[in-house]
């Protein structure tokens, strides 16, 4: 079965390609990502800023139980509604970098549409910290739980 | 002819996947990687050769102790690191599905 959501890696070059399609009119999968109530519902983080407009910028900030694990930025370079955004994207105190990320929102009928998302990273070794990050999360889990067991020992 | 293990073969089992966050962190010994388990010491030695096989793991010499590292190389096989990165996303996305759902019901009332 052909997964719903892929992701392309190329060998040899520095950048990405996520797709998805989704049973959602382009326009609320523009709003997903575009309204920081919804962004904030899906990401599981919290919104400071967002100026969804050309040359506006944002920041999330998502905690866990109570300490701020993450905190992410970028710019936004160019926006056309519905269709199309431009925007750097940035994990403070990460190995990663600063993505620059084309997304692309295209309806394929009224109910359905697809995301294209194309990120571009620093280099290859960048893109490969961004991959391994899933096992980083990972571990943050099995920290948290062993600080917790820990703390009820005591 | 010994059969070569392949990476995928190593990040099928979750407690393979475990061992892999855990040395990713700092190079461990296997003694300090099976306090993490409720296995018997066999068990998780059987991983860590598996995962050394699929050069997922390297050994390093620090006195009398061996330390298990992760292969920086191996590491460089970014395809079959995707799996767990789509994995995410795809996570990510189906929840958007479901919060957007949500609002379209509610508008519908």
């Amino acid at each position: 079965m052909e997964h719903k959501t892929q992701v392309a890696a190329p060998k040899g070059k520095q950048e990405l390609t996520i797709t998805r399609e989704f049973n959602l009119p382009v326009e609320l999968l523009y709003k997903a990502y575009t309204e920081p109530e919804f962004i904030a519902q899906w990401m599981g983080t919290k919104v400071i800023k967002f100026e969804n407009v050309n040359h506006g910028s944002y920041q999330f900030e998502t905690s866990h139980g109570g300490n701020v694990m993450l905190k992410a930025n970028g710019t936004i370079h160019k926006v056309v509604p519905n269709q199309e955004i431009v925007r750097t994207f940035e994990m403070e105190n990460m190995p990663i970098g600063v993505q620059l990320e084309f997304l692309n929102f295209e309806g394929i009928t009224n109910e359905r549409s697809k995301l294209t998302i194309q990120i571009i990273y620093k280099s290859e070794k960048h893109r490969a910290e961004q991959l391994k990050l899933p096992f980083a999360y990972g571990l943050n889990m099995a920290h948290n739980k062993l600080e917790k067991i820990l703390k009820s020992m005591l | 002819m010994k059969l070569r293990r392949d990476v995928f073969q190593a990040i099928a089992d979750p407690t393979r996947r475990t061992i892999i966050t855990l040395v990713a962190a700092s190079a461990m010994t296997p003694t300090a990687i099976a306090e993490n388990f409720d296995y018997s010491r066999q068990t998780i030695s059987k991983h860590i050769q598996i995962l050394t096989e699929c050069e997922i793991l390297e050994q390093e010499q620090k006195g009398r102790e061996i330390y298990y590292q992760l292969n920086p190389e191996g590491m460089k096989e970014i395809a079959d690191f995707i799996e767990p990165f789509r994995k995410m996303w795809d996570d990510r996305f189906n929840k958007l599905e479901a919060v957007m759902k949500s609002k379209i019901h509610e508008r519908k009332k």
